[in-house]
């Protein structure tokens, strides 16, 4: 308010305004210094790797360093669009994040709706507990315990399971056909914890007037679930549901790379971006490929955040990231 | 009425009932083998109910407790350093911008929540951090990349600093004479506890479970934390195994129980947080709402 009130007043405005912003800063200064920390954190973690991107249209020599690496064209590009590879990495990344976005949305919305019919406190709290403990273990730690179901000599499938049902044994970590249900299952066991409550969270924000007034009516739960429970809840859906569309050119690395224990023969279903980035650069050493995929993967990535954000916003300007 | 929704109650109560379990077998599971007789599991796999019971895997990690114990040092230090230091860093930006009366806080701003919406990727994080800083096998690349701050968080707190600090308490504050960093720490922050801990919840339990870090810089065995050596464990009772079956079984292969070691050692790293899980579980579930509702 001060500038707009001095600068028509004030003909050369330049030196004067520079004047003015100073001594408008001046007093917030303990507060500016308290902010470089953060900054300069982002400025390594972020912003320095963001313009490190050119490293895709470069020949990578570690000795010169990103800037400093000759410009090699498209051809790291075309290395990589040559293979079979970008369409593998990229279906795998798009078919395995849209089956985990619905799939969440159905079981946990389901789960919320169940976890709300608990009229016991203790129980729900209880059972919300224990399903939400497997969200906060690690994947190295649900690798493990994918292992002792699925281990081909010791694993609790082909010893027991299998053939109680007098089925063969299966070599699960050499058959990549399995693996598409394997990681979907995963994830949501890990997952649905997680996203069922803040549905749980939207659901007891209902009026529960509604809920009286529709019983008075004779209205059936079923009907109740349809037509309050569900249409109230539906602006949290499309949110949370937009918001991981958003994300749908990143996958869970962890879920990719240790629960099917980075077996090689498995790559042709649990191949995604980031482990195709992730190997190509520590293990391959294929580090033209991996640069263009992670290019790839970013500006691919960072569109379609624009895109889910602008339909959150048309829908909801409140919810909208920005 | 009463019938239906009895049914409907009851149906809720089995499905969740089901869903525990679901969640919570493998670690029973997991558990079990830990404690089974290594030959018990070569002959019939792991178990729920095994024939036979050993703590073989145990003795052998008690005899390896140095590696253990060190390797939970360097998770704990890790955990304790990382989150105050992304604590402090997170709601000390977090305050900044929530002044939006502030010169340039609007800038400022947009630099923080640009970072959520477009990132460099490995490649390039990775070259920076080992070719220009230098953190390759150093315990600065268990704390830095990626972990120590995020724009998300920044923003949990400075949506809490702007609506429910208020200012009247700065201001009489500031008339008392009492400078901006005293402000803040002594008033702002007491009065913001609830995000507080929301934030070094989160915090805490993502360094506590982070392997990434340790996968993509260290090479060094001598670092690792917890996770770390989990993932490293995992991977060389492997390569024990292809060795020995590839040189024909081997008697250093039958030294040590590697099935059920493998399985204790999973033990070992997840009791800690299913110890602490009952006294952070509020917590924890607040918070998932709190981030929800600006996410």
């Amino acid at each position: 308010m001060d500038t707009k009130q001095t600068v028509p007043a004030i003909p050369d405005t330049g030196r004067k305004q520079s004047h003015s912003l100073w001594k408008r800063m001046k007093p917030y200064w303990p507060i500016y210094l308290m902010m470089v920390p953060g900054l300069i954190y982002l400025l390594i973690n972020n912003y320095l790797p963001m313009s490190g991107l050119i490293i895709a249209f470069k020949k990578i020599d570690y000795a010169k360093g990103i800037w400093g690496s000759p410009w090699f064209g498209l051809e790291n590009f075309k290395f990589l669009f040559r293979t079979s590879d970008a369409y593998i990495i990229t279906r795998n990344t798009l078919l395995y994040n849209g089956a985990f976005i619905i799939l969440t949305l159905v079981c946990s919305v389901a789960v919320a709706i169940m976890l709300n019919e608990i009229r016991n406190r203790f129980m729900s709290r209880l059972y919300q507990s224990v399903i939400l403990l497997p969200y906060l273990i690690s994947m190295v730690i649900v690798a493990y315990l994918a292992f002792a179901f699925l281990g081909m000599e010791q694993g609790f499938f082909n010893n027991t399971l299998l053939p109680a049902l007098g089925l063969e044994p299966i070599d699960w970590y050499l058959e990549a056909k399995y693996w598409p249900y394997i990681l979907t299952f995963v994830h949501l066991w890990k997952n649905i914890g997680f996203t069922c409550i803040i549905y749980l969270a939207s659901i007891i924000g209902i009026d529960p007037e509604y809920y009286e007034a529709a019983t008075l009516d004779g209205a059936s739960k079923w009907q109740q679930i349809r037509k309050i429970t569900l249409p109230l809840i539906t602006p949290t859906i499309i949110v949370l549901t937009l918001l991981s569309i958003g994300r749908i050119f990143y996958a869970d690395f962890g879920l990719f790379y240790q629960v099917p224990m980075n077996s090689g023969m498995l790559y042709d279903t649990t191949n995604v971006i980031d482990t195709y980035v992730f190997r190509g650069l520590l293990q391959l050493g294929d580090i033209a490929k991996s640069s263009a995929a992670g290019f790839y993967q970013s500006i691919v990535g960072f569109i379609l955040v624009l895109l889910a954000n602008g339909i959150v916003r048309k829908i909801n300007r409140e919810n909208a990231l920005f | 009425m009463g019938t239906e929704n009895r049914i409907w109650h009851v149906m809720s109560h089995v499905c969740l009932i089901l869903l525990s379990l679901l969640s919570i077998i493998p670690f029973i599971l997991l558990f079990i083998s830990s404690i089974t007789a290594e030959s018990e599991i070569l002959s019939n796999g792991y178990r729920f109910w095994p024939n036979e019971f050993s703590l073989d895997a145990y003795r052998y990690l008690l005899s390896n407790i140095q590696v253990i114990a060190r390797a939970y040092g360097i998770t704990i230090l890790i955990t304790a350093v990382g989150t105050t230091v992304s604590l402090l860093i997170t709601v000390m930006l977090g305050y900044g911008i929530s002044k939006t009366e502030m010169p340039g806080s609007r800038i400022l701003s947009f630099l923080v929540f640009f970072t959520l919406l477009f990132n460099g990727g490995l490649v390039p994080t990775y070259i920076i951090y080992t070719q220009y800083l230098g953190i390759k096998n150093t315990l600065w690349a268990l704390l830095v990349p990626s972990l120590l701050m995020n724009g998300f968080n920044v923003f949990l707190a400075s949506n809490f600093f702007r609506t429910t600090i208020p200012q009247g308490v700065l201001e009489s504050a500031r008339i008392d004479g009492a400078g901006e960093f005293r402000a803040f720490f002594r008033i702002v922050l007491p009065l913001s506890l609830p995000i507080l801990a929301t934030i070094g919840l989160f915090n805490g339990i993502a360094y506590w479970n982070d392997w990434n870090n340790g996968l993509i810089y260290l090479s060094d065995p001598k670092l690792y934390s917890i996770q770390n050596l989990l993932n490293q464990m995992m991977q060389n009772i492997e390569a024990i195994k292809t060795a020995s079956t590839a040189y024909g079984a081997n008697a250093s292969a039958m030294k040590l129980p590697g099935e059920t070691v493998r399985m204790a050692i999973a033990v070992i790293g997840v009791v800690p947080i299913l110890i602490m899980y009952p006294f952070f579980q509020k917590y924890f579930v607040k918070g998932i709402v709190i981030g929800a509702v600006k996410g």
